[in-house]
């Protein structure tokens, strides 16, 4: 409780001097929208259905693209951590276009794919996929093998020692890569989302986009307000539980991990 | 070399065949183990002694199939041993429970591995041998919550629980504390004295072999070789400070030094 009201005594305090730097009029309002005048248009926005329409469209693109990532980045990732062929040549590329910021990808997928939707999922599993395989590498790589022998000695073996044992002792860097990959996912969306308009669906970024057009600042910074406040509540919904499940079952405080 | 009369008078249920295995650094070439070869019977108790580098915990990973020798072999009930298998199970040095797992958890993974039993035998059998290291109260602790003596019952009651004809102890007290040793040398004697295992015990403490074993095997190291093997005929259960006890291992501790200069002067 006393953890909370820290955080929104701190939050109010950065609005109350938000509005003091607007009333000192040193800024034109254009620039630099009232607090009242975003939240307002956040209401308005949250009211007229734009603001919910645009977070769904966003979001069914991100966590189908996030899930098909993980779900070709976890397997490709044990595989690059067992075989040396795979290190030396997927993991290799991995840790080539883990490096390529992932809005780099946006022109290759408008030409290969046009404006569809299609587009959009390729830059968000490109963003995600590479980093969910160093990740999973990483944390195979770094299970004490004596968990594989002692399961070896108690009959277990291939498939089952993957599932069993590689699987849940790699959780904790398992975690942390999938958290890095949708940082990832999220970022390439945007990029994409600003970039790119399609006729399918109009995202936050889209909303973010028109709101410089229009020279509407109020719009700009409450679309910001609204990424990161979806981007906080899907940690705390998604990752946290996990993490909390980890620091108890390790003893370790993995958060940073 | 003794051979032991008694040991002699039941089947063998180890027989290691002139093990040699060799490895192969960048640097050197080390000989683990030079042509190493005994008899271990059924229900025996014996211990491996030696310095570091005299090869036992790679001698258990090959009784365990976890290595391949290089030449020799290891027969199990007269069968030759191709890999690991849950009739030799390994309890290791270091705490090797899965922490995703909870201590109960930790017990039934091995078990799971049994498609013979049904999950109500299976649950049974864990909780049997929890309550047999005295942990009963603990079965639902994270392994990081255990001490590291509690840990080492853990570990003891997974390699017990689907009932392995062969335990394979890789110095499991090592990194524990004299008291708990003292208290865990009791507790092991007594499942020993009840359950007639085979058992196979690596250690470079030499009254910690005395204390547990039936026959005390002296390896010397460079290249790891037997050196010599002391029956040990003292009663059952041994207490670790009784003073016959200190004769033998002040016997064996003696030809422990002979092992050390000599592989030193060479």
């Amino acid at each position: 409780m006393k953890r909370l009201a820290s955080a929104l005594l701190f939050f109010a305090l950065l609005i109350g001097l938000w509005e003091l730097a607007v009333r000192s009029g040193r800024w034109s309002a254009v620039l630099l929208p009232s607090p009242v005048f975003v939240a307002e248009y956040i209401w308005g926005a949250l009211l007229d259905g734009t603001l919910a329409e645009s977070t769904w469209v966003t979001l069914k693109r991100l966590l189908l693209g996030y899930a098909a990532g993980v779900i070709i980045g976890l397997p490709l990732g044990l595989l690059t951590s067992t075989s040396q062929l795979f290190e030396d040549t997927l993991g290799a590329l991995a840790l080539g276009f883990q490096t390529l910021p992932s809005v780099c990808w946006v022109p290759l997928a408008l030409i290969w794919f046009g404006q569809t939707e299609s587009a959009m999922l390729f830059v968000v599993i490109m963003g995600t996929v590479w980093s969910v395989i160093i990740a999973t590498d990483h944390g195979a790589r770094n299970i004490p093998p004596i968990y594989a022998r002692a399961a070896r000695t108690m009959g277990s073996g291939g498939f089952h020692t993957w599932t069993r044992v590689i699987l849940p002792a790699s959780l904790p860097f398992l975690v942390s890569g999938m958290k890095q990959g949708w940082a990832f996912a999220w970022r390439s969306l945007m990029a994409a989302e600003i970039y790119v308009t399609i006729l399918t669906g109009f995202g936050l970024g889209h909303l973010l986009h028109y709101g410089r057009e229009l020279n509407a600042m109020d719009q700009v910074i409450g679309i910001m307000i609204v990424i990161v406040a979806i981007g906080l509540l899907v940690d705390r919904l998604l990752f946290s539980p996990w993490e909390h499940f980890l620091h108890r079952r390790w003893g370790t405080n993995i958060k940073q991990g | 070399m003794e051979a032991a009369a008694d040991s002699l008078e039941r089947p063998a249920k180890l027989v290691i065949d002139g093990v040699s295995k060799r490895f192969a650094s960048s640097r050197a070439v080390v000989q683990a183990l030079d042509n190493v070869s005994l008899t271990i019977a059924e229900g025996e108790f014996v211990c491996l002694v030696g310095p570091s580098g005299c090869g036992k915990s790679t001698l258990l990973d090959i009784i365990a199939g976890l290595t391949k020798p290089d030449s020799g072999r290891v027969l199990a009930d007269g069968k030759a041993v191709e890999g690991p298998g849950p009739e030799r199970l390994v309890m290791f040095q270091e705490s090797a429970l899965f922490p995703w797992l909870d201590a109960f958890g930790n017990v039934m993974f091995g078990l799971k591995l049994r498609p013979d039993l049904t999950h109500a035998q299976r649950k049974e059998i864990a909780h049997h041998f929890l309550k047999l290291v005295g942990l009963e109260k603990f079965e639902h602790a994270h392994v990081h919550e255990l001490s590291g003596g509690m840990k080492q019952r853990v570990a003891l009651a997974r390699a017990l629980a689907p009932d392995p004809h062969v335990l394979l102890m890789d110095e499991p007290f090592g990194a524990l504390d004299a008291m708990t040793r003292d208290q865990l040398y009791d507790d092991i004697q007594e499942i020993w004295m009840q359950s007639r295992k085979t058992i196979v015990f690596v250690t470079h403490n030499v009254r910690e072999a005395v204390c547990l074993g039936d026959r005390v095997v002296l390896m010397s190291p460079s290249p790891g070789r037997i050196a010599q093997v002391f029956e040990i005929p003292l009663p059952r259960p041994r207490d670790i400070n009784s003073p016959e006890l200190a004769g033998y291992s002040s016997k064996i501790a003696a030809a422990l030094k002979g092992t050390l200069t000599e592989a030193f002067s060479e």
